[in-house]
């Protein structure tokens, strides 16, 4: 029931962002169709009129006023780009992108 | 793929022969909070490369969101003045794709639960006459909180445009800056002045969000931006078209232009029994024409889930009614009014209007102009600058108070209306205030009147002839002599002065 | 008095500071030549920054010198979880992912520990991004039991849970998503607290799944993770879901240990035929010594039990799909250009480098939570697991009408062997049978030692669980459980650990 083909896995492999060898989408699947089959007992509940339960404490409101933060609780640009993989001129250097978003 | 040819369009009268146009606008608001929506970094236009950030809104590991309360604050208000409903608690939600100007390859935004939903804008049109307005009610579906992208230059290729880069210099600075998105309901039943609607629409928007003071919604900055849904429905049917989105709109004339064009490039394609494809469009200004994007298929998928890191927004009556209670006075009514207290014709108002001038007269008067001066100066010469510029009234050096000073040079009878322009020129050239300019250009209408009486002698006695036959009932004649006086004080006399004592000179009633 | 240092808890250790017996020099130069002897074998720190611990030590001993008032532990040493961000130390979260990487900010956490003035070892080992309940998910290699270096020391904590038990810090932090506290330290014979969700800031701590994550701390004993406890915890503003209370008296309850009248309730779903024998047979001798401490012993049932497993197995991995998205190869970490393509784009660097960079049980899981929140699935999984957690959280509320606080085994097996589970994820995941339910309801939990098991001698852990914001009541009954099995062992469990360079290594 909860069998996912190759082409789906694939497809959700792009989705995530993912790069995977045909090897790896075939491992996967059967993988994924013992924990599926497994999670998909969440199902047999009966739960109609009951609530989702997406936060674990019942707060609501919680903001912050809207003041800056001063400079030390922020970073410089050089803070911020001292883990990139690559810069330029205080950017970020990325490979060239592919479509306009 | 040939989808960026320039494609065939048909008649705008044709299209709607056959085709009613249907719409959907989503209007993205920046709002000008003092920090970004989920942190503390400042949101300042301009600033170097990546030194408004830190580790939340650069998406660094481990680091959380924390809501800004004004950003709550001003959507509530937004959605307010749009009319909508605000619901009572809502929830924050990831959109999940990935782009490299985001950071987190999610955008916190609002899914199923928005915070301003089910409301109306009515916007005004040039009625079909010519003079006075036709009122259209735009439906609102939704308005909700997100925050913006970073920005991303591309670098290397010919064009300098995103096809054809090496690669991509990223700069996060406005990543996380709050962002309201407006959406409508599909606007239906416009026929031929869709268009119009659109634009009108835009510039409504525009003129509440710069009423309210969320945010200076100014399209070429980027700080509005405006998609727009256009499709065609064959007259007669109730199935709707297939749509485009069409983005990268930035300016009020492109929503109009974009609109109309996209009505008749998909009339051509109808026309032609083709199907139009369901994809995003990107407007171009320079050639007016739009160009196919990225396909909206089905397989988009965003996987939207209620925002873990966000805690739910319950809204209680009283903040709302107190919320209310900020609103300023509609957009549409105050126009109204003041026009009624101005006394302007329906035509002086809406060039007003057009000219943007509403608020700049407003203040105006309030520092002492007379409404007719103010609006004479409001929609003149610097108006047509504004308009030639492509710029805002409020881009030039002439400021309300200046207006109001340069008002009252001219009844205190210190300038005549020439002098009054040439001061103006002087105000836009940036060379001071009115009576600044004035002073050192030495304008100054000669008050001396023995001085004037003088002169007038000497031009009487010059032209005897002319002089008896205003003394004889030709009153008109006396502008000749009018000139010439002005002509011998170098203009810096008062024309009306100027007759009134020629008159008496000749024992002529005025 | 033992001449070695190392085997003082941290509340011996912050006495003997505070009255000048010790200098933190000393204490934390102990402690690093004991990581110098014995981490080769139990590899539980993937980074260890002597200088920087000794620098603290030193800055310690001049204040106290001075006579400035100090925190408490100001002076003892702590070894910090990996998945925390450290300024000026790398942060992997035992990902490939993240190697080399030394984050510009402090987790709140860290910023609490660096401003009490603890020397910071290290960094210890764990599962990738957290995902795993024996180290093994590491991509640095595994942390080893230091009961049985063929074993797991748990996970994901598992580099804090061996640390403590080699004697290779006397505090530790943790998180815990499912578990990942209290398992390691049920299967290490140490104690870990999992505080009610919200309770100690996120901040900093890199996520795993934002709404079960919580951080916590570990110790060897009860009070000194009280201490660490009180510590770590209070009000964050930077993290929009910490609870703005005060923290509950853990110091206190620990201090105390009174359980007299206490009404302890055993979990009918989480005891019987899927616990190994001498798990249930400790277990039950631990209710009977709470028994004769005064408790009150019911037995309550949450039904709903039955499907938490497969609840958290679709929140878990919907929430951690969303946010390992961040590690795309553009801002930070690893970027790995596909081996075949002449000028990449973005799009196939970031897959490219999302492949070599992730584990393969982290590729699992976020597959699995794209599946479970893709359009025409997420009714189904994601929204049918939440109603299902409602369900628990209901489960609970019932049972605490009933019970101050809920027992349970920590784990249902003692610690197995290294690779024994390794390619079957299924019986991986039910490792954590007992400690998500805690999870999934927000509420707090620990484990605390209950003997070691009759068949293979290795330590078993009995789990505490209280209603939101009740942390202090863990510590009362964790307190209690601990003076009275330690009369009856004559000591802690740990004065029988074997000393790990004394064990061949595994293979």
């Amino acid at each position: 029931m909860s069998a996912l083909s190759r082409e789906q896995v694939a497809h959700l492999a792009g989705l995530a962002r993912i790069q995977m060898t045909d090897a790896e989408l075939d491992k996967m699947a059967g993988e994924l169709a013992v924990i599926l089959d497994s999670v998909a007992q969440v199902g047999e509940v009966t739960a109609q009129d009951i609530p989702p339960m997406s936060h674990p404490l019942p707060l609501t409101n919680v903001t912050r006023p809207d003041v800056v933060r001063p400079l030390d609780e922020r970073l410089t640009a050089q803070q911020a780009l001292s883990g990139a993989p690559a810069q330029e001129d205080g950017r970020f250097e990325v490979p060239r992108i592919l479509s306009e978003d | 793929m040939s989808t960026n040819a320039i494609q065939p369009v048909l008649d705008y009268d044709e299209v709607l022969e056959s085709f009613d146009p249907v719409m959907g606008l989503e209007v993205h608001v920046e709002l000008s909070t003092h920090t970004k929506m989920f942190c503390g970094c400042p949101t300042d236009f301009g600033a170097e490369p990546n030194t408004q950030v830190c580790p939340v809104c650069l998406g660094l590991p481990g680091a959380l969101p924390v809501v800004n309360a004004v950003g709550v604050e001003s959507v509530i208000r937004i959605g307010l003045a749009l009319n909508c409903q605000i619901a009572s608690w809502c929830r924050f939600a990831r959109k999940n794709y990935f782009y490299p100007d985001m950071p987190k390859n999610f955008q916190t935004s609002q899914y199923d639960e928005p915070i301003a939903f089910d409301g109306y804008l009515d916007v005004e049109i040039p009625s079909r006459t010519g003079d006075g307005v036709e009122v259209f009610r735009v439906e609102i579906e939704r308005a909700h909180m997100e925050e913006d992208t970073g920005k991303s230059l591309h670098v290397g290729g010919s064009t300098g445009r995103i096809q054809g880069a090496d690669y991509s210099l990223l700069d996060y600075n406005r990543a996380g800056i709050p962002l309201i998105e407006i959406v409508t309901k599909p606007v239906r039943g416009a026929g031929e002045r869709m268009p119009e609607v659109a634009k009108a629409y835009v510039a409504a928007v525009r003129e509440l969000m710069v009423a309210l003071d969320v945010s200076d919604a100014r399209m070429e900055q980027g700080s509005m931006r405006c998609d727009a849904n256009v499709s065609l429905m064959p007259k007669g049917s109730a199935q709707l078209g297939t749509r485009t989105e069409t983005k990268n709109v930035n300016s009020l004339r492109s929503v109009e232009r974009a609109v109309r064009y996209e009505m008749m490039r998909q009339g051509a394609i109808l026309a032609d029994g083709g199907t139009v494809r369901q994809e995003t469009r990107h407007w171009h200004e320079d050639t007016g024409v739009t160009t196919a994007g990225r396909e909206k298929s089905d397989a988009e998928d965003y996987r939207y889930f209620p925002e873990p890191d966000l805690i739910p927004i319950a809204t209680t009556t009283e903040q709302v009614e107190a919320l209310r209670a900020t609103l300023p006075e509609p957009p549409g009514l105050r126009r109204k009014r003041l026009q009624g207290e101005w006394g302007y014709s329906d035509r002086e108002m809406g060039d007003v209007v057009s000219a943007g001038a509403v608020d700049l007269i407003d203040a105006s008067v309030a520092a002492g102009a007379t409404p007719a001066a103010s609006r004479k100066w409001w929609t003149g010469e610097v108006a047509r600058r504004a308009n030639a510029d492509g710029k805002e009234l409020g881009d030039y050096a002439l400021t309300p108070a200046f207006v109001a000073e340069l008002d009252s040079l001219v009844r205190s009878g210190r300038l005549n209306d020439s002098m009054a322009r040439q001061v103006m020129e002087g105000v836009l050239a940036q060379e001071g205030s009115p009576t600044e300019v004035a002073d050192a250009r030495g304008l100054e209408l000669v008050q001396d009147d023995s001085a004037l009486e003088a002169a007038v002698d000497a031009v009487l006695a010059d032209n005897a002839a002319i002089a008896d036959k205003v003394r004889g009932g030709k009153v008109q004649a006396a502008g000749a002599l009018i000139g010439q006086v002005m002509k011998a004080t170098k203009g810096q006399a008062d024309a009306a002065q100027v007759r009134a004592l020629i008159l008496s000179r000749l024992g002529v009633e005025g | 008095m033992t001449t070695d240092l190392t085997r003082l808890s941290a509340a011996q250790m912050a006495e003997q500071l505070a009255s000048g017996a010790i200098t933190s020099v000393e204490l934390t130069q102990a402690h690093l030549d004991r990581i110098a002897a014995v981490d080769g074998a139990v590899h539980a720190y993937l980074h260890v920054d002597a200088e920087g611990a000794l620098a603290t030590a030193r800055e310690v001993d001049e204040l106290r010198a001075r006579g400035e008032q100090l925190h408490p532990l100001a002076g003892v040493p702590i070894a910090i979880k990996d998945i925390m961000t450290t300024t000026g130390l790398p942060t992997t979260a035992g990902s490939r992912m993240l190697e080399g990487w030394i984050p510009p900010y402090d987790a709140t956490v860290v910023a609490r520990i660096k401003a009490a003035r603890l020397p910071i070892l290290g960094k210890t080992n764990m599962d990738e991004f957290a995902m795993g309940s024996s180290t093994e998910h590491s991509a640095y290699g595994p942390s080893h039991n230091p009961w049985d270096l063929d074993r797991i020391p748990g996970g994901s904590g598992g580099g804090s849970s061996s640390v403590l038990a080699s004697f290779q810090a006397p505090l530790a932090t943790g998180t815990d998503t499912g578990g990942s506290i209290r398992q390691p330290a049920a299967v290490t014979a140490t104690v870990g607290t999992k505080p009610t969700y919200g309770g100690v800031s996120r901040y900093g701590l890199i996520a795993l799944a934002s709404s079960l994550d919580q951080g916590g701390p570990c110790g060897r004993t009860v009070l000194d993770t009280a201490l660490l406890h009180e510590l770590m915890a209070g009000h964050d503003p930077l993290d929009s879901t910490s609870i703005d209370q005060p923290v509950p008296p853990v110091v206190e309850a620990a201090r105390s240990g009174d359980v007299a009248g206490l009404r302890i309730g055993i979990v009918k779903e989480l005891t019987g035929d899927a616990y190994q024998p001498g798990v249930q047979a400790n277990f039950d001798a631990a209710v009977a010594a709470l028994t004769a401490a005064g408790a009150e012993v019911v037995e309550v049932s949450c039904p709903h039990f039955q499907y938490a497993l497969a609840a958290y197995y679709l929140i878990l991995p919907s929430e951690a799909s969303s946010n390992l998205a961040r590690f795309d190869a553009m801002r930070y970490g690893l970027r790995v250009p596909p081996a075949d393509v002449a000028l990449p784009s973005a799009e196939q660097v970031m897959a490219s480098s999302r492949e070599a960079g992730f584990g393969e049980e982290v590729k699992r899981r976020i597959i699995i939570g794209t599946y479970a929140l893709s359009s025409g699935y997420y009714d189904a999984y994601y929204g049918q697991a939440q109603k299902v957690r409602t369900l628990i959280a209901r489960d609970f509320e019932q049972a605490f009408t009933q019970a101050d606080v809920l027992v349970s085994p920590t784990a249902p097996t003692t610690a197995f062997r290294l690779g024994e589970k390794l390619d079957d994820p299924m019986a991986m995941y039910l490792n954590d049978i007992a400690t998500i339910p805690a999870n999934l309801a927000g509420i707090p939990g620990m484990s605390v030692p209950s003997g070691l098991a009759a068949e293979d001698g290795l330590p078993t852990g009995l789990q505490v669980l209280a209603p939101a914001m009740a942390d202090d009541r863990l510590y009362l009954v964790g307190a209690a459980l601990e003076r009275m099995l330690q009369e009856q062992w004559g000591g802690p469990l740990l004065d029988r650990v074997p000393e790990p360079t004394q064990l061949s290594k595994e293979g």
